[in-house]
């Protein structure tokens, strides 16, 4: 089961979860990370120690995608 | 480590990407810097001392600007690594959660014993807090400082390090350049500054850089 996982003060909230066989759990997917995008959002899949990605459409073959808010200089 | 430029770039377009190279520059920039602050208060105080020893009074508060002054640049760069306000109890354990989640045994081992985070990387080894990050580089004696983090004071510690983490695993460059330098130094200098939970985290992240062969 793939996620779609925002950071926020609850620690990390779960804005969806689907299958790529579930194709209304797919689209409520897409649906929650474009308003999370337009909302600020950065979209992030990791891939590894030391790696990660960018992304700006939902990765359906993803197991996880974190949202993140960005970052800067202090 | 790197692949499409981090987009917080973009808020800062007027900066030029900092590389390895640039990062060596201003970390040559920063001791001149630093020496050009302290030489003058040693070469006050010797001066009076020599016209007329009663003035060493006045040659040791020169002294003592000459001592501060570096002191004062490591501490701001000690401050990156400084824990924020943390929150309730059950979002720092979910936090801390989703970290130890990113990154190895190692140092989900180091940030419960230190509240740090060290990431290998193509510039050298990152040591990354809540508030910023410090770069370990070359042979693990030089340090650089970056002040930077994400502006929600609501977040969990753990989030705010997986946030930075996150942004420097897309673009380390790019967060070199979003990031603003702090401090440019010995990592011995900044060792004193830490607090002592901290040290170790700095310890470690120089026997990794000692390893390793970046590129700082």
């Amino acid at each position: 089961m793939a996620r779609l996982i925002r950071m926020d003060h609850t620690g990390h909230t779960t804005l969806a979860e689907w299958t790529a066989e579930d194709s209304a759990a797919v689209e409520r997917a897409h649906s929650a990370f474009r308003a999370q995008l337009e909302a600020g959002f950065y979209a992030v899949v990791t891939e590894g120690e030391g790696h990660a990605r960018q992304v700006r459409e939902l990765p359906l073959d993803a197991e996880l995608v974190i949202l993140r808010r960005p970052i800067a200089g202090g | 480590m790197t692949g499409a430029a981090l987009p917080e770039t973009a808020a800062v377009y007027w900066r030029p990407r900092v590389d390895a190279r640039a990062i060596a520059v201003r970390g040559r920039t920063w001791t001149a810097t630093t020496v050009a602050h302290v030489v003058p208060f040693l070469a006050t105080a010797v001066l009076l001392f020599a016209l007329e020893p009663l003035t060493f009074p006045v040659g040791l508060i020169a002294i003592v600007h000459a001592w501060a002054i570096p002191e004062l640049y490591a501490k701001r760069g000690a401050n990156v690594l400084s824990p924020r306000r943390r929150a309730s109890e059950g979002p720092e354990r979910v936090a801390a959660g989703l970290l130890g989640d990113l990154v190895g045994h190692d140092a989900r081992a180091l940030h419960a014993r230190t509240g740090l985070v060290t990431e290998r990387g193509a510039l050298g080894v990152w040591l990354v807090g809540e508030a910023g990050a410090v770069l370990v580089g070359a042979g693990g004696r030089r340090v650089h400082c970056w002040c930077v983090g994400v502006p929600d004071g609501d977040l969990p510690s753990g989030d705010r390090i997986a946030h930075l983490l996150l942004a420097l695993r897309e673009d380390e460059q790019g967060f070199a350049t979003v990031a603003n330098l702090a401090f440019s130094g010995a990592r011995w200098r900044l060792r004193r500054r830490l607090a002592p939970r901290a040290r170790p985290a700095l310890d470690e992240a120089g026997v990794l850089a000692r390893r390793s062969t970046p590129t700082v």
